[in-house]
């Protein structure tokens, strides 16, 4: 199973080290494992992709890197310090996210929210603090949408605001939990290719779940593949080959490259027509 | 002028004590519930603030039977009843449903033999009336002091959440990862609308006490885009409905039956709800357009009647 990768090494000299490194991270809900000895790490500037199938435990592996899901076993190390409670410096927009249409809440309410919207009192107008959240707008293409309701916008245009409220504090990471489910293909492409820039223009960590890779070859530095409990990381050809998912889902997986596309068929014996495509 | 006057303001309006203990009480109650109240809806917590009446209705008849301000036992039973929906799990609509069915059921069965030992026992016939209904003219001004603490608590504790409860509102999930301890926000919250439902019920009565609470909120949350806006408007229509209310019901003496003012609180409430149609544009606009559409099907029925009778005739 290739470890942390060669590969990452030649990319710029200057971002070496680690964001987060995740060791060895087992996590039981109910008695049942639902990841055993998880190892990755993210490099700044890079966007990796967690990919896996449905119930794979891409959530509960994000949780524990917030700190709102304890592991039985592992640690997670946060810019080189273990991290403690508290506010942690990564951003999060999680899975599913229902904004009631009647919230009185405009985007740059929302966002404004990611700045200190865990202090206590009432906060008191603030230059700069208008001017960071309008900054953040910008960068997610949504200036143009900071005085309407937030409820009100379409599933893309709620996205992009969600990820300016995650971006505004300047994290050094961001998580992202499947933040293409439910997206229709423009802005899909737009959400992909708007997270690759930030990726690269603020140097910052982005981890973004997903249980169908293809939108995200493009712009995926690295991969982390979880099933079966277990996770394998490294670039996109050293994890998906027909040796590491087959080690991973515990039986033979076919690696099929169809154009610029890459299908993952279980369950199927080699030779014989494949029953299923992921 | 002077005459246009009188006919608002009844005589004797400006010069009585009682209204003017009820402007004071009745404004800084409107503007705890409106506020507390905003977050009530965005929360969908309706369902809260309902339980909570009907607790309070409990404690209002039981005070009474003690002989102790009704005040007193809306917040007593008040407070106890936000912590016990904390621990039944009130957001869990299997909590709710526990709720409803057993606790506030057998709160309201206390309630009426509370009611009824205050009426037949006591001989304080109005007690029903103030519990249930409020009776805004008759607070009596000892109580002052106490529902002007509560009133800064209770707006105190919300300025306190506004922004975790805000957030956790929106998602819990967000909340959460941002450091918020997102269970706390939600208790000190409850705690402040037990106190909102508590002098809102000293005012029109526990049992229209959500009335005061959700309607200019919800009212408010129809037209202003942002939180600031949506908490002052709220105010102002709460503020509005019971100012409003309070001189009506005071014209109402002179109305019949004459010699008997109407309660407060149906002015209030009915002034709620007007308020709350007026934002329901749509949906008069919609009853006009559907009610065209009828007109033009009834035209074209007649027509074809028309050129029955014609082609029989």
């Amino acid at each position: 199973m290739p470890g942390p990768g060669a590969s990452d090494a030649q990319s710029d000299p200057g971002a070496r080290d680690p964001v987060l490194e995740v060791e060895g991270i087992s996590v039981s809900l109910g008695g049942r494992e639902v990841l055993g000895e998880v190892s990755f790490y993210l490099l700044p500037g890079q966007l990796t992709g967690l990919i896996g199938p449905n119930g794979a435990g891409k959530t509960t592996l994000m949780r524990v890197i917030l700190g709102l899901q304890a592991p039985t076993a592992g640690r997670v190390t946060l810019a080189g310090r273990p991290h403690s409670s508290g506010r942690r410096p990564a951003g999060y927009v999680p899975q599913k996210v229902v904004l009631d249409p009647d919230m009185p809440m405009r985007a740059r309410d929302l966002v404004a929210l990611g700045i200190d919207g865990h202090r206590f009192g009432i906060p008191l107008p603030s230059r700069s603090r208008r001017q960071a959240v309008e900054e953040m707008l910008e960068a997610v293409d949504a200036l143009h949408l900071a005085d309407q309701r937030v409820g009100r916008l379409s599933g893309g245009e709620q996205q992009r605001v969600l990820i300016a409220h995650a971006l505004v504090s300047r994290p050094s990471i961001i998580l992202l939990d499947e933040p293409l489910a439910s997206l229709d293909l423009r802005s899909e492409q737009e959400v992909v290719s708007l997270l690759a820039r930030i990726a690269e223009r603020q140097k910052i960590a982005v981890l973004i779940s997903a249980h169908e890779m293809n939108p995200l070859l493009p712009v995926m530095d690295r991969i982390v593949y979880v099933a079966g409990g277990r996770a394998a990381s490294g670039t996109t050809e050293e994890v998906v080959t027909t040796e590491v998912l087959s080690s991973l889902y515990g039986q033979h997986v076919d690696v099929l490259h169809v154009h610029d596309r890459i299908v993952v068929v279980a369950g199927a014996d080699p030779g014989r027509e494949p029953r299923s495509g992921a | 002028m002077g005459q246009m006057s009188t006919l608002v303001f009844a005589p004797g309006f400006f010069h009585s004590g009682a209204v003017g203990v009820a402007v004071a009480v009745g404004g800084a109650v409107a503007v705890v519930s409106a506020c507390v109240g905003v977050f009530t809806v965005i929360r969908g917590q309706s369902f809260a603030g309902h339980a909570l009446s009907d607790v309070a209705t409990t404690g209002g008849s039981g005070a009474f039977v003690l002989g102790v301000s009704p005040l007193t036992g809306y917040v007593v039973l008040g407070l106890a009843a936000a912590a016990a929906m904390d621990l039944v799990g009130i957001q869990r609509a299997r909590g709710r449903d526990v709720a409803t069915g057993i606790v506030l059921g057998a709160g309201l069965g206390l309630s009426a033999l509370f009611l009824y030992f205050d009426t037949t026992m006591r001989a304080t016939t109005g007690a029903t009336m103030t519990i249930l209904f409020g009776s805004m003219f008759a607070i009596s001004s000892s109580t002052i002091p106490l529902i002007a603490v509560l009133a800064a608590v209770a707006l105190g504790v919300t300025a306190l959440v506004y922004r975790p409860l805000m957030l956790s509102s929106l998602d819990q999930e967000i909340a959460r990862a941002a450091g918020v301890p997102v269970r706390l926000v939600g208790v000190l919250y409850l705690l402040g609308l037990a106190i909102a439902v508590a002098l809102s019920a000293v005012t029109i009565g526990a049992i229209l006490s959500t009335a005061l609470l959700v309607g200019p909120a919800a009212t408010a949350l129809r037209i202003s885009r942002r939180p600031a806006t949506a908490l002052a408007l709220a105010s102002l229509i709460g503020v509005g409905s019971v100012w409003l209310g309070i001189v009506l019901a005071y014209d109402s003496f002179y109305w019949p039956p004459r010699g008997h003012g109407w309660p407060v609180s149906f002015f209030v409430v009915t002034l709620v709800f007007v308020f709350y149609l007026f934002t329901e544009a749509r949906v008069l606009h919609r009853l006009a357009r559907s009610r065209a559409a009828l007109a033009r099907l009834a035209a074209r029925f007649a027509v074809h009647r028309q050129a029955r009778i014609q082609a029989g005739g």
